[in-house]
C-alpha cells in the first residue's frame, strides 16, 4: 500500500486521484502505524517551509519518516513542498527540514525580471542527468507542471536526477538511493505524472 | 523553451452545466463538466479555469460535489472560482481536489481575504481575479458581482494591492470583450504585466491563435480562452478544441 502523508498542506486528493488512476492502491493517512507499514510513501505537499514542518511536528510523522526513509529504506517521493522538507534547511523559514538527503532549499534570484516571474507557474522540460527507474521510461518530449518560488539546491551533485531551467538551470529532482524528491506535480502532468508515478510506485 | 501557459476559460451554473457567455450575458448551454474536462485531458492542456458564475449572484457557496466531480477527472492543474467569500470555504474547495482558487467579488469588501488564503494556502495557489469593464466615459474600471457593480479604485492601484497582499497570479479579464472573439485588450494587459511582478493570465476575447500571441507579447504569462475552445465557425457550434503541440510553440515565438 501506498501512503500518502496528511498534514493539511495543500491538495493531496489529485495524488491519490491520479494513483486509482493508474490502478494503484494508496490511502490519504496521517495514521503513524498505517505510514509504518506502508511499503511506498508520497510526501505531497502545497504552501510555506515552516509551517510544512510545524505541521509534520505535530502529528509526531518527523521521527517516523526519517526512519521509515533511512533506516527501512522505504520508497519515498517527495512532491514541491515535501520534496523541499526532505532536504536540511530552507531560505524560505527557519526550522530544520527532514534531513533526509543533504542540501539545502533556495529562492529563485531572478527578482525584477519581467521575463521569469516569480512563482514559476507552468510547464518545463526535465533534462535527465542520471539513471534512474524512476524515470528512465517516461513518453516521448516529457514535460511537468510547475508552481514554485524555491528550488533544491543538493549539496553532492551525484544526487540531482533532473534539471530544469527557468531563467537559469536549477535541481527539479533529486534521487538518493530510496529517496526522491520532484519539484513540479506529476499528480498534473497528465500522462507524463502518471508514468512517473507508475515508475515510483511499481512493487521493489 | 518554456511556454506561456494556455488556459481553457469553463463556465458553468447552479446545475452544472457548462455554458459560454458575451460580456457577461446571454448564457448558452455548451455541454457537460466532466466530459469537458475528459476531451481537455486528452488534448494534454497546460491548466484549466473552472468558474461557476452563478454562485455570487444567487448568494450561494461553492458547489462542492460538482467541484469534486471535475476534480477527478482533472489530471492537470485547475483553478476555481465562484462564491468564494470566506477561508472555510477555500479549504473545502481545495480538500475537494482543486489546486487554486480564483477570488473576485470578496476583494470589494474584504481584500484581506487574499491575505488569509495566501498564508494556509501558500501565494502560488491564491489567484486574485480582476473584472475590468470601461464606462461610459471610456475608462476602466474594476468591476466585481458578475460586472454588474464597478469599484472606485483605479485598476493598477489595485492590482499592486492585491500583489502586495499577497496574490501569487492575476486573472485580467476584459468584461467588454467576454466571448467576442474580437482579440485582447492589449493595452491593459500590457498596463497591468508591467506594474505587477506575479504572473498575469490575460482573459476576455481570444477568437483564434494571432490573438493569443499579441496577449503573451504584451506581457501576459498566460493567455486564457473560452469561446475559442468551445465553439467552432461562424454559426459557433459547440466543439471542444485546443491548440496542437507545434501552434503552440509558434504563439510563443517572439
Amino acid at each position: 500500500m501506498i501512503a500518502i502523508v496528511d498534514y493539511d498542506m495543500g491538495n493531496i486528493g489529485s495524488v491519490s486521484n491520479m494513483l486509482k488512476k493508474i490502478g494503484r492502491k494508496s490511502e490519504i493517512t496521517r495514521d503513524p502505524a498505517k505510514i509504518r507499514d506502508a511499503d511506498h510513501i508520497i510526501l505531497p505537499g502545497v504552501g510555506s517551509f515552516d509551517s510544512g514542518m510545524e505541521q509534520l511536528e505535530k502529528l509526531n510523522l518527523v521521527e517516523l519518516i526519517r526512519e521509515k526513509a533511512l533506516k527501512d529504506k522505504t520508497p519515498i517521493l517527495g512532491i514541491c513542498l515535501g520534496a523541499q522538507l526532505m532536504l536540511e534547511r530552507s531560505e524560505e523559514g527557519q526550522k530544520a527540514g527532514l534531513g533526509l538527503v543533504a542540501g539545502d532549499v533556495q529562492r529563485f534570484k531572478l527578482d525584477g525580471d519581467p521575463k521569469w516571474r516569480i512563482p514559476n507557474m507552468g510547464w518545463n522540460q526535465i533534462r535527465q542527468v542520471k539513471q534512474s527507474p524512476l524515470v528512465d521510461v517516461l513518453p516521448e518530449n516529457p514535460r511537468f507542471y510547475f508552481v514554485h518560488s524555491y528550488h533544491f539546491h543538493l549539496k553532492n551533485e551525484a544526487d540531482q536526477l533532473l534539471l530544469s531551467d527557468y531563467g537559469y538551470t536549477f535541481c527539479s529532482a533529486f534521487e538518493h538511493e530510496n529517496i526522491a524528491g520532484v519539484q513540479f506535480h506529476p499528480e498534473k502532468s497528465h500522462k507524463y505524472g502518471m508514468s512517473l508515478l507508475h515508475n515510483f510506485s511499481e512493487p521493489r | 523553451m518554456y511556454q506561456s501557459r494556455v488556459i481553457p476559460v469553463l463556465l458553468c451554473n447552479l446545475e452544472g452545466s457548462l455554458v459560454k457567455t458575451q460580456k457577461f450575458k446571454k448564457p448558452v448551454y455548451v455541454g457537460d463538466p466532466v466530459n469537458a474536462v475528459r476531451i481537455f485531458n486528452d488534448k494534454e492542456v497546460d491548466e484549466l479555469i473552472f468558474l461557476d458564475i452563478t454562485a455570487t449572484a444567487q448568494g450561494r457557496r461553492p458547489n462542492f460535489k460538482y467541484i469534486s466531480e471535475i476534480a477527478t477527472e482533472a489530471f492537470m492543474p485547475l483553478c476555481y472560482g465562484g462564491g468564494l467569500s470566506n477561508l472555510e470555504d477555500i479549504r473545502a474547495v481545495i480538500k475537494a481536489g482543486i489546486e487554486k482558487v480564483a477570488i473576485n467579488s470578496a476583494l470589494e469588501k474584504d481584500p484581506d481575504l487574499i491575505t488569509r488564503t495566501a498564508d494556509v494556502l501558500g501565494s502560488s495557489s491564491t489567484v486574485a481575479a480582476i473584472d475590468v469593464k470601461k464606462d461610459i466615459w471610456g475608462k476602466y474600471r474594476v468591476a466585481v458581482r458578475n460586472a454588474s457593480k464597478t469599484l472606485n479604485i483605479p485598476l493598477i492601484e489595485f492590482a499592486q494591492m492585491l500583489e502586495q497582499k499577497g496574490a501569487g497570479e492575476l486573472v485580467l479579464n476584459s468584461v467588454d470583450r467576454d466571448g467576442m472573439m474580437e482579440g485582447f485588450d492589449l493595452k491593459t494587459i500590457s498596463e497591468v504585466a508591467h506594474a505587477v511582478s506575479i504572473p498575469v493570465i490575460a482573459s476576455g476575447g481570444a477568437g483564434n491563435l494571432q490573438h493569443l500571441k499579441q496577449a503573451i507579447q504584451a506581457g501576459a504569462s498566460a493567455v486564457a480562452a473560452g469561446s475559442m475552445f468551445v465553439f467552432q465557425g461562424k454559426h459557433r457550434a459547440v466543439l471542444i478544441s485546443y491548440p496542437s503541440p507545434s501552434e503552440l510553440r509558434e504563439i510563443n515565438e517572439l
